[in-house]
């Protein structure tokens, strides 16, 4: 623990930390171009130049040298300055004037760090170098006359994404960031290159020129496309969802978010529902009407329905809140059937510890050995590969795969394609199997592929039983994870809205909260009422429709694949009629004569939390007690196909959204084509 | 002492003597002036109606930054902007509410390409506010009216900018 002065402040910091975190510590400010605390050190801007006492008569570069015991580091002397404006000077040699153009203008490192720690204005008259821009895809603009070389986006490609898609080219004045052969960077973290570019090299192609940052309106939220909750933070203007962004939260997402949860917001403003339609009897086609006739409508249908008949189904991205009004108001009415996997997954909901993602994300890093059972981490959940591609890196783990072989970025070992390779695994000789034994760490993570088919609870029991014969459950370790696709998956199962003995085809009335699923399977004579944001595929069967509202229009709490409870903050408002989804409800309850024991949105939280302490406190990650889950059964020879086909296209806001569409056809469908051509 | 008074009273002095003013200034040039066919000098910093100029070939100056719609101290800019058919940064929306403008000039001060210019023309009074929320083309019409005058009044006040 090495001991240094500051600017006159001590610091006792750990070994090897560099200066430049030591003065984080204190609240001392070094500028910096090239270093960032999630990536190594290059040491290639010199912006963060510092003077060492007793060193060398010269400055030092604070990010690339450890501290040092009883060093005295100096960060404010006419040394640094001149350092500091020295190279702010080069850096800006050909760095272009078109800040009024550029679309990092005012949230820019080198414009804040010309402004505070350059010279006010230019010695330089020759003609400055000009780049030719690449073409990076349908997400990144690039103008790389602007680029200084630093390589952070390098840097998040290899050491983050895992992925060299862009690297340094040529030397010396003619050096280019470049990804050798023209094509898209086609990683699913690829937006991180631009929140980490510290000028306007690389942005965003879909926000190109919309907004400034000072006009926007920060909401402090969390993405609900997929079961991470990856911490985002919402930018608005004038009710418009401008851009998504990440925050940091080193439990979850560290300072990233795949590209999905990034670049899905166009969806947002396209196919909404904005008013109640309830479908013409006669005609077939779907009408405007008001709350009044929609509300009146669905009370005599639901009350002339058997309770045996009615069914409420959940979908991927529906709120705690109106799940529990949702299940509060089908008690009212003497029952009916409640029910959240859409996707078909079927498993023991009996116990929080088989259905949690219970090692934690962060935890996940310390893994040695992993097992991934119909899972593909790298679409399904891109924060908890990244983790994983850190075990691997970090900690040399072991990754075996179960399922369908799938582009994963570190080495793997196919052990099989089946639920039977996973009975089989049991007792296997093969090296993974021997290194999953021997791992002080070991994971399981089942994914919903795995549990899609009829032997879900034979498959879910199995997933059991190899925990136990592994030891994948220890004292200090819980190994056993699952990995949900749907950010309200966890909190529908939290409380109570799955249904194991119910088959919805048999439904005469379906209550479709959110749900857009195939529903061709739906009972031809059934009513079928939607409330959600999106015309979708829920919506295409609905004889009423409500207008919901989606995840930027509403103050509601959603609970994380890890079991952490979270909460979305309003952003902007719903669009026309469209209402948050639990006050629907609970008007529709009034109509029913069975109103809804809550006015308030805090009424309604007071209830939840009654019944269900864990939602009282947020952002905390339970630790549930290992007991034992599934029903053992026989299991299938089918090969474990991948929950999602095309990741781009996963609910109702990616299906509606451009960006989206562009991802599919430049990274899915363009990949499939080369596949087939290469098959001939 | 009265009798002052009352001769003055009598050979009505005031009235001699205001008369006598008044025939001074017929003989002097005029300063009221016959407007609007005639009108008064103005300076070349005057801050008049607003106007979007363009380059000599044509091309709208506007880029966009939105540096003015930021300083307004008014709230009266709004603009809104997306890349056109080039790949080049411009304006798709771009208005001056001149019901809240103050003319305090700072938008044409913030310009980074003088684009946004307060011209000379002052005299755009109109009959209802609507006339008054200016758009883009009626701010670029402007801009072509008046480049002439908006360019000379700029060259003059160079040197101090």
């Amino acid at each position: 623990m090495p001991k240094l002065t500051i600017n006159g402040i001590e610091v006792e910091v750990e070994q090897g930390t560099s200066i430049i975190q030591a003065a984080e510590q204190i609240g001392i400010e070094i500028p910096r171009f090239c270093y960032h605390d999630k990536l190594s050190v290059p040491a290639n801007c010199r912006m963060c130049l510092v003077e060492v006492e007793g060193g060398p008569p010269k400055p030092v570069a604070s990010c690339a040298m450890a501290c040092g015991e009883g060093m005295v580091v100096k960060t404010d002397t006419e040394m640094v300055h001149k350092a500091r404006k020295g190279v702010m000077e080069f850096l800006l040699i050909n760095h272009p004037l078109d800040c009024p153009i550029c679309d990092q203008g005012g949230e820019c490192d080198l414009q804040d760090q010309a402004v505070a720690y350059g010279y006010d204005r230019s010695r330089y008259h020759e003609n400055k170098r000009a780049v030719a821009d690449k073409e990076l895809g349908p997400l990144i603009k690039t103008t790389m006359t602007r680029c200084i070389q630093c390589t952070r986006c390098v840097r998040l490609g290899e050491e983050v994404a895992g992925v060299t898609e862009l690297g340094l080219m040529h030397r010396g004045e003619d050096v280019e960031i470049d990804t050798f052969v023209e094509k898209a960077v086609s990683s699913e973290m690829s937006g991180n290159m631009i929140d980490v570019c510290p000028v306007g090299a690389l942005t965003s192609k879909p926000y190109e020129f919309k907004a400034r940052p000072w006009e926007l309106s920060k909401t402090e939220s969390i993405d609900v496309h997929d079961a991470v909750g990856s911490n985002v933070r919402i930018d608005a203007r004038g009710g418009e969802v401008m851009r998504v962004l990440p925050r940091l939260h080193e439990e979850i997402n560290e300072e990233w978010i795949s590209d999905k949860t990034r670049f899905a917001y166009d969806g947002l403003k396209k196919r909404r529902l904005d008013r109640p339609w309830i479908k013409n009897e006669k005609t077939g086609k779907l009408e405007e009407a008001d709350w009044n006739e929609a509300f009146t409508l669905i009370a005599e249908k639901m009350k002339s329905r058997k309770a045996d008949k009615r069914a409420f189904i959940a979908g991927d991205m529906i709120d705690v809140e109106a799940m529990v009004a949702a299940k509060d108001l089908a008690e009212a009415i003497g029952g009916a059937a409640l029910e959240c996997r859409i996707d078909g997954a079927t498993f023991d909901t009996s116990s929080r510890s088989g259905y949690l993602f219970n090692t934690s994300i962060a935890a996940t890093e310390e893994a040695d050995a992993i097992l991934l059972v119909g899972v593909n981490p790298r679409t399904e959940a891109a924060m908890i590969n990244a983790r994983i591609l850190k075990a691997v890196r970090h900690n040399k783990a072991k990754v075996g795969v179960i399922g369908k072989a799938c582009d994963l970025n570190y080495a793997y070992d196919h052990i099989g394609t089946t639920a039977k390779d996973l009975e089989a695994f049991k007792t296997s000789k093969a090296a993974f199997a021997k290194a999953f034994k021997a791992a002080k760490k070991p994971m399981i993570i089942l994914g919903m592929g795995a549990l899609q088919g009829e032997d879900g609870q034979a498959v879910h029991a199995l997933a059991h039983e190899i925990a136990k014969t592994y030891k994948v459950v220890k004292p200090e370790w819980n190994g056993f994870n699952m990995l949900h696709n749907a950010a309200s998956r966890v909190g529908a199962l939290d409380v109570g809205f799955a249904q194991d003995d119910f088959y919805i085809g048999d439904a005469s009335f379906v209550y479709l909260l959110g749900a857009d699923f195939d529903t061709s399977f739906l009972n031809s004579k059934a009513f079928v009422v939607y409330q959600g944001h999106h015309g979708d595929l829920g919506a295409h069967r609905a004889d009423v429709i409500l207008p919901g509202a989606a995840y930027t229009e509403k103050t509601a709490l959603y609970v994380n694949t890890e079991g952490r409870v979270q909460q979305t903050l309003r952003a902007v408002m719903p669009p026309g009629d469209a209402r948050e989804d639990w006050t629907i409800l609970r008007a529709l309850s009034a109509f029913l004569n069975t109103p809804l024991p809550y006015n308030t949105h805090q009424q309604l939280r007071d209830r939840i939390v009654k019944e269900w302490a864990q939602f009282g406190t947020l952002d905390v990650v339970p630790s549930e007690t290992w007991e034992a889950f599934g029903k053992k059964g026989k299991v299938s020879k089918d090969v474990i196909a991948p929950a999602y086909e095309n990741i781009y296209m996963t609910n109702a806001i990616c299906r509606a959204s451009e960006t989206m569409k562009a991802c599919t056809q430049e990274f899915f469908l363009s990949k499939q084509e080369d596949m087939a051509e290469a098959a001939e | 002492m009265l009798f002052d008074q009352i001769a003055r009273s009598f050979l009505l002095a005031e009235i001699v003597k205001g008369m006598g003013l008044t025939l001074k200034y017929m003989f002097k040039p005029k300063v009221t002036i016959n407007y609007p066919y005639e009108k008064g000098p103005i300076s070349p910093r005057f801050r008049g109606e607003h106007a979007l100029r363009r380059y000599p070939n044509g091309e709208e100056r506007c880029i966009a930054c939105k540096l003015c719609e930021a300083i307004c101290p008014a709230l009266a800019i709004t603009i809104e902007a997306e890349p056109r058919d080039d790949g080049s940064r411009r304006t798709s929306r771009y208005d001056i509410d001149m019901t809240k403008c103050i003319y305090c000039g700072l938008c044409q001060e913030a310009c980074p390409v003088d684009a946004i210019v307060e011209g000379p023309n002052f005299e755009f009074a109109a009959e209802t506010r609507e006339e008054l929320y200016y758009n883009k083309e009626k701010l670029l019409e402007n801009g072509d009216r008046w480049e002439a005058q908006i360019a000379a009044n700029l060259a003059v006040e160079a040197p101090y900018r």
